[in-house]
């Protein structure tokens, strides 16, 4: 690869690590990660608990410091910008957020547009319209002035995402964006996401615990396991027998869904002898 | 936000403060002699030399209201920062051991360095609050599971038990320059002197403002650390300046009135029961309730059992404790 090649792969990834690692203390859990998040995809980060894929992307949001590597943002390293500059180009939303007692729905969307605000200006039309435009997409005009703490906890979730949406964006980085929701919940956001994503032409980094709903919905899977990457493209490349063996431990036979053609994982106890993964996956 | 609650909030302030003005001018009325409202007022806006009640009202009375406003506003909006910043519903300088520290160090600059009246007196309170809150918190961060709210409660119970327990042997041992350190440690207004406020009020005013300006990023702090980060907060400097102001307002009240108990945590609770979770609005509402509250705890101490006056501190103590109670069990 010339460089200028190289340099026209740099500027076109919004968000990218290089040599990346990162950990609490002197423990690093992310260890020499090298990942370029591709514009206009949605990118699932799955791997078995304590992976590491929660700290990568706290790391990719600048919220965890690098111990070595770096984290690029628009071609540039993340740490060069302003912290609110850089709430202005990506949002996070971090697992299990608090919403203070007594905020309503509207305040807590409201919150998003901290980054567009200064001491001195702290309302514009451009916010209410932002604000609007979020509740609207996450449905929950109907909610606005309801308590946030007395929701559902999908309803909930929606506000949360509405307020990273309200932060108006290019890139999304959501860490678990649908645990403890019911399936149907789980399976309503995240068509939300993809909308949003392919609608609006963003960016979003997604860390997702549920193989399936990876598979479904991203565009883009990265494995990792004990701090690295262990495999990385679309989901029918990663989401294989071999992989979910070596990487979960999991014996499961992957077949394509039978209207999507989108792989889907069954995973098969020592007990379910009826089929073997050989022949599932023919 | 919507226009109409704009307007509703903004009225609400201005009747706050309007109730606060009532306050501050009945407070001046009530004494061992008690003067007009009308001539309060006179006295305020229109004074005439020679005239006893209007010396009174402006020499002795006026001064202790003022002081009374000040440490209200001052202790209800570092419980409201100190709540905020840390999601602690029972974060608050006394809980905590800021008072206690500040207390503690204020007796030793005045009994030992005979700093009385001098602008070492704040700048003492704000150390041995800065220490106090250091000793609570690394003792809570050492307990099992760290510095929850539980272990810091614990831990701040100790420290401040600890540091009266040196200020009552201290006052037994020396019982002539302690004689008016009696009252003032159980948190008063009576007989402290405009020299004293004076140089309290640079971190009085430092400290609010201070508070007014990182209010939005308190707001964000209160959803969690790494929400606010996501938002562009720049966590580490905001609790930083937070801490800062909240030990600069506990050196102010601390040094007009010594320890009154509980104001922190009662004030930025009531408040947030009206107004939510927006420290923009709960800063200067909690300042201005703060004010008022304590102005007519200071009524109160001193008609209740006229002749006899009770310190302010044991009201707000005696005040406070329910709300504590209740808080510790609907929160913890």
């Amino acid at each position: 690869m010339t460089a200028t090649q190289d340099a026209d792969a740099v500027s076109a990834t919004p968000l990218s690590a290089r040599g990346l690692s990162v950990g609490y203390g002197e423990q690093a859990i992310v260890r020499d990660v090298t990942l370029s998040i591709r514009p206009g995809e949605i990118t699932a980060l799955v791997g078995p608990n304590g992976c590491g894929k929660s700290t990568l992307l706290k790391a990719l949001a600048r919220i965890l410091p690098a111990m070595s590597g770096e984290v690029t943002l628009d071609g540039q390293p993340i740490g060069s910008f302003p912290t609110k500059d850089v709430a202005r180009k990506l949002s996070v939303l971090p697992q299990g957020p608090i919403a203070p007692e007594g905020l309503t729905v509207t305040e807590l969307v409201a919150q998003g547009r901290f980054p567009h605000q200064t001491l001195f200006r702290q309302w514009s039309p451009g916010d209410r319209a932002a604000v609007e435009r979020a509740m609207a997409l996450t449905d929950l005009a109907d909610l606005a002035e309801r308590p946030v703490h007395s929701l559902s906890g999908g309803q909930r979730q929606r506000c949360w995402l509405a307020m990273v949406l309200a932060q108006d964006t290019p890139l999304l980085l959501l860490d678990e964006p649908t645990t403890f929701l019911d399936l149907k919940v789980q399976v309503d956001i995240m068509a939300l996401l993809s909308r949003i994503v392919h609608a609006d032409g963003r960016t979003m980094l997604l860390v997702l615990h549920e193989l399936n709903l990876a598979a479904a919905f991203a565009d883009r899977i990265v494995m990792m396991r004990e701090g690295r990457i262990v495999s990385e493209g679309p989901g029918e490349e990663v989401i294989r027998p071999d992989e979910l063996r070596s990487v979960f431990e999991l014996r499961a036979d992957v077949i394509p869904d039978p209207v999507t053609g989108r792989p889907v994982c069954l995973p098969r106890s020592p007990d379910d002898s009826a089929a073997p993964a050989s022949r599932a996956a023919e | 936000m919507t226009a109409t609650r704009t307007i509703l909030t903004a009225s609400g302030f201005w009747l706050c403060v309007a109730g606060v003005g009532i306050a501050f001018l009945w407070h001046i009325s009530v004494g061992a002699k008690a003067i007009p409202l009308a001539t309060v007022w006179e006295a305020l806006v229109a004074p005439q030399e020679g005239v006893f009640d209007h010396v009174v009202v402006r020499e002795l009375r006026m001064p202790r209201a003022i002081f009374a406003i000040s440490v209200g506003a001052a202790l209800a909006v570092a419980g409201a920062l100190m709540q905020g910043v840390t999601r602690n519903p029972l974060a608050e300088p006394g809980i905590l051991g800021l008072l206690a520290g500040a207390t503690f160090a204020v007796i030793i600059g005045i009994g030992w360095f005979e700093l009385a009246g001098t602008a070492y007196v704040p700048l003492f309170a704000a150390i041995g609050a800065l220490v106090g809150a250091a000793l609570v918190w690394t003792i809570a961060g050492a307990a099992p599971g760290g510095a929850t709210p539980l272990t810091l409660i614990l831990s701040g119970a100790a420290v401040s038990g600890f540091l009266y327990a040196i200020e009552s042997a201290a006052l037994l041992l020396n019982e002539d320059a302690f004689d008016d350190f009696r009252v003032w440690l159980s948190g008063s207004l009576a007989g402290r002197d405009m020299g004293t406020f004076l140089w309290a009020l640079p971190w009085f005013a430092a400290g609010l403002i201070a508070a007014m300006v990182i209010a939005r990023q308190v707001t964000a702090l209160a959803m969690g650390e790494e929400t606010a980060a996501g938002l562009g907060v720049d966590t580490v400097r905001i609790k930083f300046i937070a801490l800062a102001a909240v030990i600069a307002l506990t050196a102010a009240a601390v040094s007009i009135a010594g320890p009154l108990g509980f104001v922190g945590l009662v004030i930025p609770h009531v408040v947030r029961l009206f107004l939510g979770s927006d420290y923009r609005l709960i800063v200067p509402f909690s300042a201005v309730v703060g004010a008022g509250y304590v102005v007519v705890v200071d009524i109160a101490a001193r008609v209740v059992l006229a002749p006899i006056e009770i310190s302010t501190g044991i009201v707000t103590t005696m005040l406070g404790a329910p709300v504590f109670i209740w808080l510790v069990r609907a929160r913890l």
